[in-house]
């Protein structure tokens, strides 16, 4: 009985060290001032954390390269584009559509929903994408997966650089394509005050963080669950999966529904931070640069993940345009290293790939299928050893 | 491992779980191919073969390499599409049918080579053998009310209890599958397959790369199953002294069609049999 009450101590230990991790982030934005360039910095690492969470259920979990994952930051970034702003100007006669709006945003014609609806219709709306991604993928494998979700996030990419060629009933236009649905509206939670983006970064800090603990909840329980096992199985052996009684569609469907849900959450969460919906931003890049992130982190680790997360995103905020940047001018050349980010994000993997390609903080599974050569070809471990 | 006591008082223990032997359909054996043909392009890997195992027996299919023996096994299963022909199981037709499908009405398999989910352990192996008797849905999973909590303790229990059953002893329950000696990776693949309650168990020459040792008590362990569980078994293999030993019914392959069929005594004598393995006299 020792064992298991180890275990269950070493389960309470997790359990405090986690929520003492919690609390301190939580209390950190007291040590700044409302208004601060770092706080904004940890708000983008934040979301992304989510979306790379997201993420990692395809790709970690149920091993499903998705290489389009920038269309769900697309859905969720329009739902609130759609749903929270006066893009649809003219709808109601001119007068909009309010619902639980907040005290300003119910001036103003267009729909205006309460950002939780917001996050109600991101979800549906990337969960049903998902699947409908997933659809076609169901009868491919592997790297044939990843060309069709690459293809997706394109398609996407360009219906919203282009959506303002694009109208529909009225003279609506789908999207205002580069020019930006802009401004969108700010959060306005039940019993708080409505969020300022402009005054004070605070309540987007915590609502994030809220966020982030929320999807670490869903992450851990699915990964211990009934559906968590059949992603790995279906990840280790379609064909024994499928005669164990896995249903494989269904199986994967779900994994891109829930992985695309996270994404539209938190893409619903930018719109409504950067006060716009910017087509320019929903690019082939991001994909590859949330991707980066689980790599980075260790494929199928939830808290490899985050770190990967919080690690890309600050080197891509902090690191390059603050540290690095004076460097070429030093040696004496003449060139803007923020340029070059997706290089250096590059060279990273690559570097990651040699010294460590388990990730920084590998989950098990991932770390014995790359080291020990288990669920390869006999032959790759040969040439080995 | 060490809490197997205290978890088993009041679970359901695998009495429970056994399914009686589905009554009143007379004399109908539980598995009926008839004219069932599998053809890749070209290449007639089954052809036409009509095919009965009955209630509680155990049954073997034999034949040369390439004799079509797995093909039949794949599309009894449902990784294969018969080509032509019907599948009736339990008086439910199966043809085509989604292999999921196929196991939550109670066929369950193993593999010619060891397939388990390699980075999960034994016990989470056989937790997957389950799926098709769980309720837990996304959000259940997520939310996990005490309805999947049980669930989850249910299937952990019951887990263990099947890999106690096959004979894998409680201290290698927890081990990575792939770290577990290949007998015992076979058990564990045999214990996956009992987990989701089957009614026929396919076995796909479950004693290869075992010693004669090993195989007698597999030997002893299938007739246990069909005895203890009232388990309908079909095996293919190739150790004649096993298939000759355990097997009340014989059905030889060769060259995707059934050239013999009967109990070991008529199919050791048929002169098709001895032909198809040794080649033709003078």
């Amino acid at each position: 009985m020792s064992q298991l009450r180890a275990l269950t101590q070493w389960r309470y230990f997790n359990r405090a060290a986690t929520l003492a991790l919690f609390a301190l982030v939580a209390l950190f934005p007291f040590t700044r001032p409302p208004l601060d360039g770092f706080m904004d910095d940890c708000i983008l690492a934040l979301a992304y954390v989510v979306m790379a969470l997201g993420l990692n259920i395809v790709v970690g979990f149920a091993g499903l390269l998705d290489l389009g994952y920038v269309a769900f930051y697309a859905f969720g970034a329009y739902s609130i584009g759609w749903l929270a702003s006066d893009h649809f100007s003219s709808i109601n006669g001119e007068e909009g559509i309010h619902v639980f709006a907040g005290e300003f945003a119910s001036s103003l014609p267009g729909i205006h929903l309460n950002f939780l609806f917001i996050i109600v219709a991101a979800v549906l709306i990337c969960a049903v994408a998902g699947m409908l991604i997933g659809l076609p993928t169901l009868r491919l494998r592997g790297d044939y997966i990843a060309i069709v979700t690459l293809a997706f996030g394109e398609i996407i990419g360009r219906f919203a650089v282009n959506g303002d060629e694009i109208t529909f009933a009225e003279g609506y236009k789908l999207t205002n394509g580069r020019q930006a649905i802009s401004p969108t509206d700010q959060i306005d939670l039940p019993f708080f005050a409505e969020f300022d983006s402009a005054f004070n970064l605070r309540p987007y800090y915590w609502f994030v963080l809220a966020l982030v603990a929320l999807v670490l909840f869903v992450n851990f329980r699915l990964r211990d669950s009934r559906l968590g096992r059949a992603w790995v199985a279906i990840r280790e052996d379609e064909v024994a999966a499928a005669s164990m009684g896995v249903p494989l569609v269904k199986t994967k469907l779900l994994a891109y529904a829930t992985g695309g849900a996270f994404g539209g959450i938190s893409g619903a969460f930018l719109g409504s931070y950067f006060n716009s919906v910017q087509a320019n931003v929903f690019q082939f890049g991001f994909s590859i640069f949330i991707l980066a992130m689980i790599i980075l982190g260790g494929v199928g680790s939830i808290w490899g993940v985050v770190i990967g997360a919080v690690a890309l995103s600050f080197i891509n905020t902090r690191l390059i345009p603050d540290v690095l940047n004076e460097v070429p001018s030093k040696i004496g050349l003449d060139f803007d290293l923020t340029q070059l980010s997706f290089g250096i994000f590059g060279f990273l993997i690559v570097l990651m790939m040699v010294l460590r390609p388990e990730g920084l903080l590998p989950e098990r599974r991932h770390k014995m299928e790359l080291t020990e050569g288990v669920g390869v070809d006999d032959a790759i471990v040969q040439v080995k050893q | 491992m060490s809490d197997t006591g205290a978890r088993a008082a009041g679970e359901p223990g695998p009495a429970a779980a056994e399914q009686p032997e589905s009554a009143g359909n007379g004399g109908a054996p539980l598995l009926e191919a008839r004219n069932c043909s599998k053809i890749f392009g070209g290449l007639v890997a089954v052809s036409a073969v009509d095919f009965a195992i009955p209630h509680r027996s155990i049954v073997s299919i034999i034949g040369p390499n390439g004799a079509g023996k797995t093909t039949f096994f794949n599309m009894l299963t449902g990784l294969y599409k018969p080509s032509t022909g019907k599948i009736v199981f339990d008086g439910k037709d199966i043809s085509g049918q989604r292999p999921d499908k196929i196991t939550k009405l109670g066929v369950a398999r193993t593999f010619q080579n060891i397939r388990l989910f390699a980075t999960m352990s034994a016990v989470e192996n056989v937790q997957v053998g389950q799926h098709s008797r769980m309720k837990a849905g996304l959000l259940g999973s997520i939310l996990r009310p005490p309805r999947v909590s049980r669930e989850e303790r249910d299937t952990d229990a019951k887990a263990r209890e099947m890999l106690e059953y096959v004979g894998l002893p409680a201290r290698t329950h927890d081990q990575l599958s792939v770290n577990l000696a290949y007998g015992d990776q076979r058990r564990v693949e045999i214990a996956r397959a009992l987990a989701s309650d089957p009614k026929l168990l396919l076995l796909d020459e479950p004693t290869a790369g075992m010693n004669p040792q090993e195989s007698d008590q597999l030997t002893g362990f299938m007739r246990r199953l069909r005895d203890e569980k009232g388990l309908t078994l079909l095996l293919i293999e190739h150790d004649m002294k096993v298939v000759m030993g355990v097997s009340e019914q014989i059905t030889v392959l060769d060259h995707g069609e059934k050239i013999s069929e009967g109990d070991p005594a008529t199919v050791r004598a048929d002169p098709r049999v001895v032909e198809a393995y040794l080649g033709k006299q003078g």
